[in-house]
């Protein structure tokens, strides 16, 4: 679109701004872990310490409550992958009514409030004498997470052309055979986002959480409760830890992405420089490598 | 159902369609079914379960409307837990629409104007907020706006008074606005730009201003995702636990407060699930008029 | 090695739409045959059915001699190739081609082995490990044809594979498919709208309309001897007269029309109250300046087509109907101008008077069907 310039800068300012805002309280919350000052803050600037991050090596609890929170988000990674997974191919093979009314039993999870499926949960499984605990906290999570893994598994069969299972079968392979070496290597990208976004919805995850953990402490519950007890910048030495973890991840991301982009553009080429030579060879009258 | 039978086999077809009843029955329906029927039971010790006084009830919903304590509010008086109710519904329409005026622009930024090579590194720039935890987020917020933080002395710098920022709703809606616009300016962003750019350019060459092109071709267009990103930030915001508690001031009460100490402090799960209940149904019903208002179907939540 | 195809009076359905309407015929062992037909004809349909995709409706397909009832696609003697080739495009060169003989569990030595020999078979030595992305569309179809070939199907099944490409390529790849089919023997079954591509390669073809089988024949029977309206002008260029039969007497009858009565060779079941037309195709009748005994109408030149080896002269008679007679661009004889009159004559022999068949409209003129016969 031929924006003039006043506009664009006046765009550009205004991404800016939002970027700011988005991420100086980040910068603020990571900044106060290294700040020699109890109360976590960046102004006053105390002096650069460590002492935070030895605190939060020290404390056993939170530690355990970290412990209990990667079992969960392992345990919902298992669980939710397949069965969105097999949620988005099976919506994807439906039509119609029966299509529209899955697809909407499937996506409702995302769209209630995680109180809502953290008690609903603990009343279900506690009918059939299942106490809360992290296992419980693992079925609530997944009944949402499953949602988004079906989100993605679904976009990423839309690009897969279904004339590819046919040519598999029609060259003998059985159902088994189709699904391991043609479907499943075409959703891989879907499955893997899938996995890491499961893994990560369930660590920050705190409202189902709240309600069917039991006794157990998880992480994102465990801080919550020191924010009322008493607040000490081991609350930031763990920010500051998690953010530098995504900045890195998102690096590692952006520099895959950039690759695999410059990779595909020189098959293209490729392709191209075959087609051209085709063209040649044939008006040459010459009759191989067309 | 024979469409899946035919192109993976019966076995598979069978493992498919197991798993996914297993996610929709089990995790979901059944769950919600029991929320329901405990709401409308009595709260009883364990010995009396089962026995003559388990009836159905309305009393766990009528607590919520009981007068028994109540607020001033304009010239009536209201009960207490249905004050807080509206407000809630209030304050989490209020970052709906604030979320929406805030993410639009840059929607329409990321989707028509910026150069297409730097579109996926500002995404990931802006995912990175996303990944930091909710509560995590929502503590810088507490930190930015204590009597003590850094905006304070920002203003001390400029020789400005220092602001109680913490009072009455105010950190509540910017902690909320800061944890969800992002879940509004992505439905936003993927329905703007299945737009196609030929039409703006075409209402251009006919003379349109720019907010004539929005009010008449972009913004109808990007209804579903509108649509969606509103029902997103309603359902979290009123649904949202930590960011009210962490920065709730005296005067500020979120309803989700309430369920939680009908939940834990009286440990009356029935009351405790007829109020979420009414969540769950205010909920419901922001998505209906949603859904009627922009004339949308369900079928359109994507992230 | 290569074995026959029977369809017995197979139906298909879908709903209330029967795509397919008893269609029988016998397919030899190494033939090479086309269905030939306009779009929706059914001729996809068919081949579908006979490689387990779609089950019929009615009626039996046999592939060498044994009911294909409920033998499902990956279990027939059948390979088939898809319109848009289907490569598997996560997987190298050679491994789409050995993918077959993996599934059957061959190890992975010899499944290199036979992907290069096939390779070399299809013109394309070198190109084991190249990615599918980059490779032209004429190396596709060689890597779609040497898979299919991989597995040594009793029957070939081809899907308008030659659609997607330009026309020199396309020209080039008929050669080529015919070439690999006489080398290899298996039964090829090729489907396509394109009349010159199923004229060119085939031993027989088939000629469909609506689900019908209008007419199986070489290409030859095809062109000079069309069973019906519709094969005559579907296939090739046609003039049609629309009118009345007037007499039959053995092979030859008088067709009468508006701008005169003519002279015809009889098609097959025409009789006097036969819904009927006359065919001349352009390149047996002849301009003359005066009137000629026999077969002879007056028109008026409208346009002059120059097509390169030859010229249409497109033409107008007396009742304003479109009329075409094509020249062969020889320098000695002198075309004529737009605006001349002048008269347009034929041959008893070179004329036919044929039933309506499946799918023809009310009244064709020789320019419509001459846009349609020309796909390409």
């Amino acid at each position: 679109m031929n924006k003039t310039p006043p506009s664009r800068i006046l765009f550009n300012i205004y991404v800016a701004i939002f970027l700011a805002f988005m991420l100086i309280p980040l910068a603020i919350m990571g900044g106060a872990a290294l700040n020699a000052s109890r109360f976590p803050s960046v102004y006053p600037w105390k002096g650069f310490t460590d002492q935070w991050f030895i605190d939060l090596w020290n404390d056993d609890r939170m530690l355990n409550a970290a412990k209990n929170t990667v079992l969960v988000a392992l345990g919902v990674v298992c669980m939710a992958v397949p069965i969105g997974t097999a949620g988005g191919i099976l919506i994807n093979s439906l039509r119609g009514r029966s299509r529209s009314f899955l697809y909407g039993l499937m996506v409702a999870p995302i769209l209630t409030p995680g109180a809502v499926i953290g008690i609903s949960t603990l009343l279900f499984w506690n009918k059939f004498d299942v106490p809360a605990g992290l296992h419980l906290s693992a079925f609530g999570q997944v009944s949402y997470i499953a949602a988004y893994v079906m989100l993605l598994v679904l976009a990423r069969l839309q690009s897969f052309d279904k004339g590819l299972e046919e040519a598999a079968l029609d060259l003998g392979a059985s159902h088994a055979q189709v699904i391991r070496r043609i479907l499943a290597p075409h959703l891989y990208p879907a499955i893997g986002a899938g996995a890491l976004i499961a893994f990560f919805q369930s660590v920050e995850n705190f409202n189902v959480t709240l309600f069917t953990k039991g006794t157990y402490d998880t992480l994102t519950v465990y801080v919550g409760s020191k924010v009322r007890t008493g607040i000490t910048p081991t609350i930031n030495a763990l920010a500051l830890i998690l953010i530098t973890i995504t900045i890195i991840g998102a690096a590692a991301y952006e520099v895959l992405r950039r690759r695999e982009e410059s990779r595909q553009e020189k098959l293209r080429e490729l392709a191209r420089e075959a087609e051209v030579a085709t063209e040649a060879a044939l008006l040459t009258g010459a009759t191989e490598t067309a | 159902m024979r469409e899946l039978v035919r192109r993976y086999g019966l076995t598979l077809a069978a493992v498919f369609a197991g798993l996914t009843a297993f996610w929709l029955l089990a995790l979901v329906v059944f769950p919600y079914f029991f929320l329901a029927e405990t709401s409308f039971r009595h709260y009883l010790p364990v010995d009396q379960l089962g026995g003559p006084n388990d009836t159905f009830t309305l009393s766990n919903y009528l607590t919520f409307v009981s007068s028994s304590s109540t607020t001033p509010f304009l010239f009536l008086n209201v009960p207490i837990h249905v004050y807080i109710f509206i407000e809630t519904v209030l304050f989490s329409s209020v970052v709906t629409i604030i979320t929406f005026s805030l993410a639009y622009p840059l929607a329409y930024f990321l989707a028509k104007v910026a150069n297409v090579k730097t579109v996926p590194t500002l995404f990931l720039l802006l995912l990175i907020p996303l990944w930091v935890s909710e509560i995590l987020r929502s503590f810088a917020w507490y930190i930015i706006l204590s009597y003590q933080g850094p905006l304070n002395a920002l203003l001390g710098v400029f020789g400005l008074h220092q602001v109680r920022w913490l009072t009455a709703y105010n950190g509540v809606i910017v902690g909320l606005v800061y944890t969800y616009v992002l879940f509004m300016l992505f439905p936003i962003y993927n329905a703007i730009s299945t737009l196609d750019t030929n039409q703006i350019e075409a209402a251009q060459d006919m003379g349109a201003r720019w907010w004539q092109i929005h009010r008449r071709i972009i913004l109808p267009h990007s209804k579903p995702g509108v649509a969606s990103g509103c029902v997103m930030v309603f359902m979290l915001s009123a649904g949202s636990i930590i960011v009210p508690s962490l920065l709730a001031s005296p005067s500020s009460r979120w309803f989700t407060e309430v369920i939680q100490q009908w939940m834990f402090e009286s440990q009356d799960w029935n009351t405790g699930s007829a109020y979420a209940f009414l969540l769950l149904l205010i909920c419901t019903i922001f998505v209906s008029v949603m859904m009627r208002l922009f004339k949308v179907r369900l079928a359109d939540i994507a992230q | 090695m290569s074995e026959g195809v029977e369809l017995s009076a197979v139906c298909c359905d879908f709903g209330d739409f029967r795509a397919v309407d008893h269609v029988s015929v016998t397919i030899k062992p190494g033939e090479f045959f086309s269905f030939l037909g306009p779009s929706g004809c059914g001729k996809t349909t068919i081949l579908r059915m006979v490689s387990g995709f779609i089950s019929p409706s009615e009626g039996e397909i046999k592939i060498g001699g044994q009911n294909m009832r409920g033998i499902g696609p990956n279990k027939r003697p059948t390979a088939l190739i898809f319109q848009n080739l289907a490569l598997f495009p996560l997987m190298p060169v050679w491994e789409n081609i050995s993918f077959g003989l993996e599934v059957r569990g061959v190890d992975k030595e010899t499944r290199r082995a036979k992907a290069e020999e096939l390779l070399r078979l299809v013109d394309l030595p070198n190109s084991a490990d190249k990615a599918i992305s980059q490779l032209s569309g004429g190396q596709k179809q060689r890597v779609a044809i040497a898979r299919a070939l991989a597995v040594e199907p009793k029957v070939m099944l081809l899907d308008e594979p030659l659609s997607a490409l330009d026309l020199k390529l396309r020209q080039h790849m008929r050669a080529e498919l015919r070439a690999i089919q006489k080398r290899t023997g298996v039964t090829f079954i090729y489907i396509t709208h394109d009349q010159g591509e199923a004229l060119a390669m085939s031993d027989r073809v088939g000629v469909m309309s609506q689900g019908k089988l209008q007419q199986v024949d070489t290409p030859q029977a095809i062109y000079n001897q069309p069973a019906n309206g519709f094969v005559a002008s579907f296939v090739g260029e046609n003039n049609i007269f629309t009118g009345t039969v007037e007499n039959v007497a053995g092979q030859m009858g008088t067709f009468g029309t508006s701008v005169g009565n003519f002279t015809a060779a009889i098609g097959p079941g025409v009789t006097r109250n036969s819904a009927a037309r006359l065919y001349v195709r352009p390149e047996y009748a002849h301009l003359q300046a005066a009137p000629a005994a026999g077969n002879s109408l007056p028109v008026a030149v409208e346009n002059v087509a120059f097509e390169g080896n030859f010229i249409n002269v497109h033409l107008s008679d007396a009742h304003g109907g479109a009329r075409i007679i094509q020249m062969r661009n020889d320098k000695a004889i002198a075309v004529p101008a737009p605006g001349e009159r002048l008269h347009m004559s034929f041959a008893p022999e070179n004329a036919m008077i044929l039933a309506d068949g499946a799918g023809q409209p009310a009244s064709r003129s020789a320019a419509q069907s001459a846009l349609e016969a020309s796909h390409a």
